[in-house]
């Protein structure tokens, strides 16, 4: 099982309900997977900012003076906002990368959730509406997003097992499925000096795209390419700083649904997943063909 | 007519109530608003009522449908009228993966097109699809007729039975043991009647339809075959 949402907004004006639309979307799919949730947020992309959201068992002792440590290991001023485990970093987009190895040494055990100009990702065991509550993610605004609710298969139900994977800056990947090749994968996308933090089939899937993306594929050719080296079932939904993409394997047991108006493009695992969008009762609704990349960018 | 407000009463008071109905009753009129997706909808019905859901359905609306005539103004889910003994269920819209799967009879009309395994392992059920029917439909097709206006996807009538397969557009590929065959007199008739049933006589004629059918090769165990198994 496991319940896939993802929401791309065209229309400006529904930006500050990022959040609120796609909790209440992934809270809907609660009943496909209770294990884990999270959520991928894009917004303030472009400004010069960018964002390392980060995670920590022990969030009071490993948060405390992080913002200033860093700031002394960089030499410019964070902004930290802590949301339960998770805190968000925000420095400028040129600090980025000594942030996040200066983070390795400050605090070893903290894990990166994401690293990018857009994305912020939230994840942890539990059901939605407790994740989605811890974080505030309904009170959150931004340009599109994807989210995941667990039934976990291929890998223990840990917050770093959770859904969306992030193995390169902005992008991020839930899935639905399960992959039969992704130890042979892995260790080649390791030779190719990708790095990975869970034994879990979606992480390589997600290192597969991301590899491709740093090789200078599109988004739409490396979603292709999945179709040909990812043996197994998958219903992906990727997100970039600028887009949102769904590829489906050729064989497309596991359910999709997508609708689109002129203010959003939106996907579900299931129909129910959409019915609170706005317009959705004179939305294009139709189901991603098997073996066919859709993406949307801005 | 009894409405049922499905966000406000719930499935378990709908079904429940459905499920009550047996043979002949006066209540024969049922419609259910607000389906927004739910799973089941009138699933496992033994009674000659008439349903009309106003919306679109979740997994296994009309599923075991027995004497029902079941009615959706909308899309529906996976599964839809899994198993149906008897009876009738039409979608206005689209239908999901495995629309029909394993049906014993009855009719499902798909005004829209069906997704990927349309009629998969059906036992019986007449199946008239308006639109296009997608990859691996009618695989292990035991009985029943199929009739589809529009294309076939991949794979059509894989290790097929005895189910005859009608299409009037392109078959992108034939499953193992599936091929075509010719149209006799009967099966002009046959697909004239399920036309007329499906509410598709106006759209196509019989004679626009090619039939498929099994090669009866897979059958029993041939060694010769053992590559196609």
């Amino acid at each position: 099982m496991c319940g896939i949402v993802g929401l791309f907004l065209k229309d400006a004006s529904l930006e500050p309900n990022l959040g609120a639309m796609l909790a209440d979307m992934l809270v809907t799919m609660t009943d496909r997977g209770p294990d884990s949730a999270g959520i991928a947020i894009y917004s303030g992309a472009g400004e010069g900012r960018a964002k390392l959201t980060v995670q920590s068992a022990h969030p009071v002792r490993d948060f405390a003076n992080l913002d200033a440590d860093l700031k002394d290991a960089i030499g410019t001023p964070v902004l930290m906002l802590i949301k339960d485990t998770h805190a968000v970093l925000e420095v400028p987009v040129g600090q980025l990368e000594a942030a996040r190895s200066a983070l390795t040494h400050l605090r070893p055990t903290v894990k990166v959730m994401s690293a990018g100009e857009g994305i912020e990702i939230f994840k942890e065991v539990g059901l939605p509406k407790d994740v989605a509550a811890r974080f505030g993610i309904a009170k959150m605004g931004g340009t599109h997003g994807i989210g995941h609710t667990r039934m976990a298969t291929e890998s223990a139900v840990t917050t770093m097992g959770a859904h969306p994977f992030s193995t390169g800056n902005d992008q991020c990947l839930v899935h639905n499925g399960s992959l039969s090749n992704h130890n042979g994968v892995r260790r080649e996308l390791k030779r190719l000096g990708m790095t990975f933090e869970t034994e879990n089939d979606t992480e390589v899937g997600a290192a597969f795209i991301s590899h491709k993306l740093q090789s200078g594929d599109t988004l739409g050719h490396a979603l292709e390419a999945t179709l040909t080296d990812l043996d197994g079932f998958f219903t992906f939904v990727v997100g970039t700083k600028n887009g949102f993409g769904v590829v489906r394997d050729p064989i497309a047991c596991k359910p999709a649904v997508m609708a689109e108006t002129d203010q959003y493009v939106a996907f579900g695992s299931e129909y129910r997943a959409l019915v609170n969008l706005p317009g959705i009762e004179t939305a294009r609704v139709w189901e991603p063909e098997p073996a066919t990349v859709y993406f949307w960018e801005r | 007519m009894q409405t049922f407000d499905l966000s406000k009463d719930g499935l378990r008071a709908l079904n429940s109530s459905l499920h009550a109905l047996k043979g002949q009753t006066n209540m024969t009129a049922w419609e259910v608003i607000n389906p927004k997706g739910a799973h089941a909808i009138a699933a496992g019905l033994d009674a000659p009522v008439e349903i009309t859901v106003r919306g679109s359905t979740g997994y296994y609306c009309a599923g075991m449908n027995k004497q029902a005539s079941i009615f959706i103004k909308g899309s529906a889910g996976p599964g839809v009228a899994e198993n149906m003994m008897s009876g009738k269920v039409v979608i206005d819209g689209d239908a999901s993966q495995y629309a029909g799967a394993t049906g014993r009879g009855g009719l499902l009309v798909i005004k829209g097109n069906a997704s990927s395994r349309c009629g998969i392992s059906m036992k019986g059920i007449e199946i008239v699809v308006h639109g296009n029917i997608g990859h691996m439909s009618c695989f292990m097709a035991q009985s029943g007729s199929v009739v589809v206006l529009g294309d076939a996807g991949e794979a059509l009538g894989d290790s097929l039975y005895e189910a005859r397969l009608f299409v009037r557009g392109n078959v992108k590929s034939l499953g193992a043991d599936c091929i075509e065959k010719e149209m006799r007199p009967e099966h002009f008739a046959l697909v004239e009647d399920l036309l007329r049933r499906g509410e598709a006589d106006h759209k196509a004629k019989p004679e626009q339809f090619r039939r498929y059918g099994s090669a009866r090769k897979l059958y029993n165990f041939n060694i010769d075959n053992a590559a196609a198994y």
